[in-house]
């Protein structure tokens, strides 16, 4: 199947000066290359460090790569220009790690929900409100909550209102970049179930960026370990958990804890 | 002891030997942290108040590592602040008692109570890129804790700090200690807020969520750090985490949050074994459980608990976690659940085991 | 280190712009200093002429300003018509007699502004905290010259004071001793009219400062380390609410020479201030340029210090600016 996103030797270098005046680059992405399928769940693991985030920029088009191709659509998106770029833009959004800093604070809920359809060009209001509640109801937020400014929701509430505001644009493409990382735990699984109802109704696709290998694990499809800018071993998500080749791989593997046997009561429901 | 007691009477031994004795022993036997039935509420500006802890006791033995289990509302960052009263201005700690040591942190004086921080309890801050002062250098962080509380001169200062700086940096002590926060690691941030914790010898530290912003490899390091802390100084640790895996690795007991009130309270292996309260039982149902086996689990339903943590501004008559229990029974609504002991040092705050609790 | 002679680069090409502007718009401002000579008849045309042939009034500007550059490097910063000598005597005698009134000044203010700042700071909201913000905002509403006028009525009043002036009449007669204290009596007034000028804004600006730092999670973990109050206000606090106010301190330095020229005049105390005023309205040219050019001088040395003392305190500042 041809692939619906797919990176090709993505390079991505921050200049930086010595105080002896020589460079040295920070070398963020070294290399990369990877394809996602539509409709399916791409996992991007590793350390800080790793190079994780700034692949999830210059895949959403928030950062320009140093050199390489990004095909989406049959286009390389890095070499388009701005005035292009903004056609694609809508179709992959990114979801931050942290809801309270990419939600505007000023705003209410149905104003944050209403903007990306103001943005794109629809002006009757009233389609804009139906679109807003149909929305705020996909994600499991009751309309109720729509006067609400980001800091009266809970945690997992502001997750669900970004992830209907990136769904507000129709894309194909959502980028979580660790995107369950700040919930508590029972909040995560909510959002997780979210994320795969939505992706078995709507065929979304997803590039899931985390530390968290046990989440990754359950979501994801296939698995991407990155190590310093590159990637370490990348494939189907039960050869990378039974048969690690590399070393980080085994590493993050063992450092994942773990709950003992017997203590899943709930999961055969 | 006894030898001690005649040593006294014989004149040999000075009478301020024998009370310290006592002391030492005295707290070798009983609990170093004893709270009972605290409440703490909060005022709105509005004026409203709402309860945010109902009714915590537990006691704390020397040298046990305490796991706080609990989400956002339960209460658990209430708990870490109430014990060293470093509430924020609209916080009460309306009814209940904290002894520590033999203290009543309750009752203590603001001079008391600085002598204590920091020195005797120690509390490690969430979010260690901001609990750190952003234009002071991370040695010297931990020689202000160590000024606060010791009169030393200034090259003992600095062979101490340099000291406690090694405990939790067994390399690169010189470098990290002439840093920044902003030019260090998460990890190695948290490990300056541990050394901060550590300097002055204290027997309890009270850390909150240490891991929580970390990776997978850094949360190893530093849970090793602080078993490494218990085993070689008998430190007692209060861990806060939302994570119940990170407590299967270090706790000795666990104490689980939720609402305000402890739903249940037992030895480590046993509650994570086998959870009793329904809430503790989703808790660990919501985790994905790929590495315990069942790999088939893959991209199916999560157990997710339904609805939101509980609104504390509505106070409920009955269980906390009714709204949202599976196993809930119509009695639950309307009266509120005691802890219950269920034999082993295990209590559960729920009306499920109403006939099997141990007490009258 | 780069960064600050970059800084230092910056500093002087804004002199020299300064001191260009400085020149075109007082060259070209209308009249210079012969024309009230010529209104007088008692003085003929002729010695008008010859004197203003003597001071080349009539050259090309690019020349003038060259042979007032020559002039500057040579330590004499050109010639004032009206007192008949080059002006850089003139000139550094009374910018001291001004330094010492804004220096101390400055120095006062700061001294009292930071306590009390912080004091307030550390009871937000409650009343002392409210009192002190009505008091300095009923004392920014009273202009500088009221508050002059207000202290000259009330050394007239009791006598404590001298009306003006920099020292008595018998000045020179007097032992050391007492000509420190006369010294000290003539300044009293003149420098509480600047501190009392200054104060309300710089206390301000530190309580803002400081409440804005109050809430912060390293203050709280710091008070769970059993971290002394006042420790904790001045060594904690103070340092991380410190960036805002070390550009104000800059500010303070660049208004040295500047911010008294009101006072100055209405007090009669012999410094910058009276000078410029009477070179402005004689149009003495050169002694209105130097004063301009002296007041950039501070001002813009007053930003570099606060430049140079923000990179010294804020090691971030150092890091991003490629330092490290």
């Amino acid at each position: 199947m041809q692939p619906l996103l797919r990176a090709e030797n993505l390079v991505k270098r921050y200049p930086r000066k010595k105080p002896d005046s020589s460079r040295e680059d920070l070398v963020a992405l070294d290399g990369v290359s990877f394809a996602i399928v539509q409709g399916t769940t791409l996992a991007i693991v590793g350390e800080s460090g790793s190079g994780k985030s700034t692949l999830a920029f210059c895949l959403a088009c928030l950062e320009r790569p140093t050199c390489g191709s990004i095909w989406f659509g049959g286009k390389d998106i890095v070499k388009l220009a701005e005035r292009d770029l903004r056609q694609v833009r809508p179709k992959i959004q990114l979801i931050f790690q942290d809801p309270a800093n990419s939600l505007n604070p000023r705003w209410n809920v149905s104003e944050i929900l209403n903007e990306p359809m103001i943005l794109q060009g629809r002006t009757n209001r009233d389609e804009i409100t139906r679109r807003s509640h149909m929305l705020l109801e996909r994600v499991g937020l009751s309309c109720e909550l729509e006067e609400r400014s980001p800091s009266e929701l809970s945690g997992g509430q502001r997750q669900r209102l970004a992830i209907a505001r990136a769904l507000a644009l129709e894309p194909e493409v959502l980028i979580l970049d660790e995107a369950l990382s700040a919930l508590d735990c029972s909040v995560q699984a909510q959002i997780a179930n979210l994320l795969m109802e939505l992706q078995s109704s709507l065929g979304m696709t997803y590039l899931f960026i985390t530390h968290d290998l046990a989440m990754a694990a359950h979501l994801a499809d296939e698995i991407v370990v990155m190590n310093r800018g590159q990637i370490a071993e990348q494939g189907p998500t039960e050869k990378i958990l039974n048969l690690p080749q590399h070393e980080t791989t085994r590493q993050l593997l063992a450092a994942v804890p773990r709950l003992p046997h017997g203590t899943r009561p709930g999961l055969d429901q | 002891m006894y030898q001690n007691v005649c040593l006294v009477r014989v004149g040999i031994l000075p009478q301020h030997e024998l009370e310290v004795s006592k002391a030492i022993l005295a707290r070798r036997m009983t609990s170093i942290l004893e709270v009972r039935d605290l409440h703490v509420s909060y005022k709105s500006r509005a004026g409203a108040s709402t309860e945010v802890l109902r009714g915590v006791s537990f006691d704390l033995r020397p040298g046990e590592i305490l796991g706080v289990l609990g989400e956002s509302g339960s209460g658990k960052t209430t708990l870490a602040a109430s014990l060293l009263r470093l509430l924020p201005w609209n916080g009460k700690i309306a009814k209940g008692a904290i002894r520590f040591e033999g203290k009543d942190i309750l009752q203590a004086s603001p001079k008391e109570l600085q002598g204590i921080r920091g020195k005797r309890i120690s509390l490690i801050f969430q979010e260690p890129s901001v609990a750190l002062h952003p234009t002071m250098r991370a040695g010297e962080q931990v020689r202000q804790v160590l000024a606060a509380h010791e009169p030393w001169g200034k090259n003992a200062m600095r062979e101490r700090t340099r000291q406690v700086l090694s405990t939790v940096f067994p390399e690169e002590v010189e470098r990290i200690s002439e840093s920044y926060p902003h030019e260090l690691s998460g990890g190695q941030r948290q490990r300056v807020l541990i050394a901060q914790a550590i300097a002055c010898g204290p027997s309890l530290v009270i850390a909150d969520e240490p891991t929580a912003s970390l990776d997978p490899t850094t949360q190893m390091e530093i849970i090793e750090v602080l078993r490494t802390l218990r085993e070689k100084r008998g430190l007692a640790i209060i861990l806060i985490t939302h994570n119940p895996a990170l407590l299967a690795r270090l706790a000795d007991r666990v104490l689980v949050l939720y609402g305000g009130s402890i739903v249940e309270l037992g030895p480590a292996a046993t509650v994570i074994a086998s959870p009793r309260h329904p809430y503790t039982k989703a808790l660990f149902g919501s985790i994905p459980a790929i590495f315990e086996g069942n790999v088939s689990n893959r991209k199916k339903k999560l157990a997710a608990i339904p609805g939101d943590s509980l609104s504390l501004s509505l106070p409920p008559e009955g269980c906390p976690f009714e709204p949202r229990c599976p196993e809930r029974m119509q009695k639950c609504r309307k009266h509120e659940p005691q802890l219950m002991e269920l034999g082993e040092d295990h209590a559960v705050s729920c009306f499920l085991f109403e006939g099997q609790s141990n007490q009258p | 280190m780069r960064y600050l002679l970059r800084r230092l680069r910056h500093a002087f090409f804004l002199l020299v712009g300064a001191s260009i502007l400085a020149f075109l718009f007082t060259t070209l401002a209308p009249g210079n200093y012969f024309d009230e000579m010529r209104l007088d008849p008692q003085i003929a045309p002729g010695t008008v002429a010859a004197l203003r042939a003597q001071y080349q009034v009539g050259r090309p500007l690019p020349l003038r300003y060259a042979a007032w550059v020559n002039s500057v490097l040579h330590g004499e910063m050109g010639f004032s018509f009206a007192y008949n000598s080059p002006v850089a005597p003139l000139l550094l005698v009374r910018a001291r007699n001004t330094l010492l009134l804004t220096v101390t000044a400055t120095v006062l203010a700061w001294g009292i502004a930071l306590p009390l700042g912080v004091w307030s700071a550390d009871r937000l909201g409650h009343l002392p905290d409210r009192m002190l913000s009505w008091g300095t905002a009923a004392l920014m509403a009273i202009p500088d010259l009221g508050l002059a006028l207000g202290l000259l009525m009330l050394a007239v009043m009791t006598g404590w004071f001298p009306t003006g002036g920099m020292t008595s009449v018998d000045f020179e007669t007097f032992s050391p001793i007492h000509k420190f204290r006369d010294l000290l009596l003539h300044m009293t007034l003149p420098v509480a009219a600047l501190v009392l000028s200054a104060l309300p804004l710089l206390v301000r600006h530190v309580r803002a400062a400081m409440a804005d730092v109050l809430d912060a999670p390293f203050l709280l973990a710091a008070e769970g380390h059993g971290v002394p109050k006042r420790r904790l206000l001045y060594r904690y606090a103070l340092p991380a609410a410190a960036n805002p106010l070390i550009s104000l301190f800059g500010f303070s330095i660049g208004a040295l020479l500047s911010g008294s020229l009101v006072i100055e005049v209405v007090m009669s105390w012999p410094g910058i201030g009276p000078l410029l005023v009477e070179a402005i309205l004689a149009r003495d040219l050169y002694v209105v340029i130097a004063g301009v050019l002296f007041s950039t001088l501070f001002l813009v040395g007053g930003n570099f210090l606060a430049d140079t003392l923000l990179y010294w305190a804020d090691p971030r500042i150092r890091t991003e600016s490629g330092g490290k």
